[in-house]
């Protein structure tokens, strides 16, 4: 049988292995990590014809570049990527939500992300990775997932399971849309701020900092003030929830998380807007609306339905 | 035995148990999360217990807040049920120097010598309130009160694998290189949490008992798993 395997010839920008994450082990430390963006993820399986919980490469900012070394790929790339293919020698601009059949020597450069984090690289018939508790997700700080738990680097080689080494042709017409306005419920310790604050942090506009990775997402604006009590007992967190230091400049918990922390939490981002959070990229703006619990979970399943056609258009 | 349940986000429960840092509520908190593992509650996603706190998290698709509010409040644990587990994990630690990080501030501001420390600190059972933050971290307590003291105003970027490390009532081990303020007074040289020993990776858990011994840099050296 015929080996298909890839090199990584430039690795990008935190570009790991990622699946829907492993569930059940925030209780031992271990965050729930997977696909940042769960609809681009689940978009870019089913365009290259896995089953949705096969391990994809995520980037973030810039991907990598990779060379077909031995064999036939058959991929997809979801998100708002600027991408180039090398086929037979030929550059050809990168179409998002579509497939390309690329055989040896082949290239593929993933340059970067428009006004955007997160993009995802899809392969027919999934990497050969092993599972770690249950899951191909990478979480670099636990050394847990897929490539022993490490970023994937330079000059890596990855072999690609069998998928019968025929074209797929699929492809999707969609546009990753914009929202306004990140929708948070109140958090638990919501009346440890100032009246003041709490009409500015949904008021005001915030900007996400350069610090922010897979863990967490920093912001700077007007600064959250404490009128109560500036640390807690430590306590479980969830992906989504908005902690205030002392410092003022709030932090949200992403998918790479501690799981036990100790700052008061003033909100929470509901879980329909969390693809949309992750993707606003650094040194842009963001503002927040607050609205209430049964809101949140209407809006949810209208994300969910419209992620699932989405996933039939294919 | 749970004071109240709030939704935290719109795919979680928080689960109340007051205020109270102390070993019966934590117990209660743990008998919980014990029992509500046990359950095998569809849609459930995760679970987890600290001092006085216990957070359901849920797959939204499958359950919501007010449904799961109803089945946790129907789980009666008895307080017949909560009994202390008899497991001691003893965690050989090294004092040298180079790893008491904090020992000489420790020495000057708690007005103790370094021998008295170690002598307040060493071969006394702590309790296993939780593991988190990162993976395999355990929070134990509590320590002797003359040897408590707040965390440092500056927490460092970078402690060490394997740093022993104490604030207020607490004492930790730090799994894996992390940033972290905690005061530092030695370094273990056993793996705490082990990603390939996917059943049980973790060598403390909730519940457990922990105690701390003193070794020799050379027997420091022999034992090394932190490489």
């Amino acid at each position: 049988m015929k080996i298909n395997k890839i090199t990584i010839l430039r690795e990008g920008i935190n570009s790991t292995f990622q699946d829907l994450g492993r569930s059940n082990f925030y209780h031992i430390g271990l965050p729930f990590s997977g696909a940042m963006d769960k609809r681009n993820y689940l978009i870019a399986n089913k365009l290259v014809g896995n089953k949705n919980n096969e391990a994809v490469i995520e980037f973030a900012y810039q991907g990598p570049l990779i060379k077909i070394q031995d064999g036939n790929i058959n991929f997809a790339v979801s998100g708002d990527i600027n991408f180039n293919i090398k086929k037979n020698g030929k550059l050809i601009n990168g179409d998002c939500y579509k497939t390309y059949f690329l055989s040896k020597n082949d290239e593929i450069d993933i340059v970067s992300t428009n006004n955007s984090v997160y993009g995802y690289f899809a392969v027919s018939g999934g990497f050969e990775l092993k599972k770690n508790f249950g899951s191909f997700s990478t979480t670099v700080r636990a050394s847990v997932g897929a490539n022993n738990g490490n970023k994937i680097s330079k000059n890596q080689n990855f072999i690609i399971n069998d998928f019968g080494n025929k074209y797929i042709d699929k492809s999707l017409k969609y546009i990753n849309s914009k929202i306004e306005y990140i929708r948070i419920l109140k958090g638990t310790n919501f009346d440890y701020f100032f009246e003041q604050s709490i009409k500015e942090l949904i008021s005001k506009e915030f900007i996400v900092s350069k610090l922010s990775d897979r863990m967490g997402m920093r912001l700077q604006g007007p600064k959250i003030k404490n009128l109560k009590e500036i640390n807690i007992r430590s306590e479980g967190l969830i992906k989504g929830l908005i902690q205030v230091p002392p410092d003022g400049n709030p932090i949200i918990m992403l998918s790479d998380h501690g799981t036990i922390g100790g700052y008061p939490k003033i909100g929470a981002v509901i879980s329909a807007d969390y693809d949309r959070l992750i993707q606003i990229p650094s040194r842009k703006k963001i503002k927040f609306k607050l609205i209430e619990l049964k809101e949140a979970e209407k809006l949810y399943k209208l994300y969910q339905m419209e992620t699932e056609n989405l996933l039939n258009q294919i | 035995m749970i004071k109240n349940i709030l939704n935290l986000g719109d795919a979680a429960l928080y689960c109340d148990f007051g205020n109270k840092v102390d070993q019966k509520t934590n117990i209660k908190v743990i008998k919980y999360f014990e029992n509500i593992k046990k359950q095998k509650i569809y849609g459930i996603n995760n679970l987890t217990p600290s001092y006085n706190k216990l957070i359901i998290s849920f797959d939204l698709n499958i359950l919501n807040f007010t449904e799961l509010k109803k089945k946790i409040e129907d789980i009666k644990v008895s307080e017949s049920d909560v009994k202390q587990n008899q497991k001691i994990v003893k965690i050989p630690t090294c004092c040298d120097d180079e790893f008491a990080l904090d020992i000489e501030r420790l020495s000057l501001k708690l007005n103790l010598t370094k021998k008295e420390i170690l002598e307040k600190y060493f071969n006394k059972e702590y309790f296993c309130y939780m593991t988190g933050f990162i993976a395999g971290m355990p929070f134990l307590g509590d320590i002797d009160k003359k040897i408590r003291f707040q965390r440092l105003d500056t927490p460092r970027v970078k402690v060490p694998k394997g740093a022993v490390g104490i604030t207020e009532q607490f004492t930790n081990i730090y799994t894996f290189e992390s940033p972290g303020g905690w005061n530092i007074l030695g370094r273990t040289p056993i793996k705490i949490f082990d990603q390939v020993r996917e059943k049980q990776p973790t060598l403390i858990n909730p519940g457990d008992k922990v105690l701390f011994y003193e070794i020799n840099k050379k027997e420091y050296l022999k034992l090394n798993e932190n490489k």
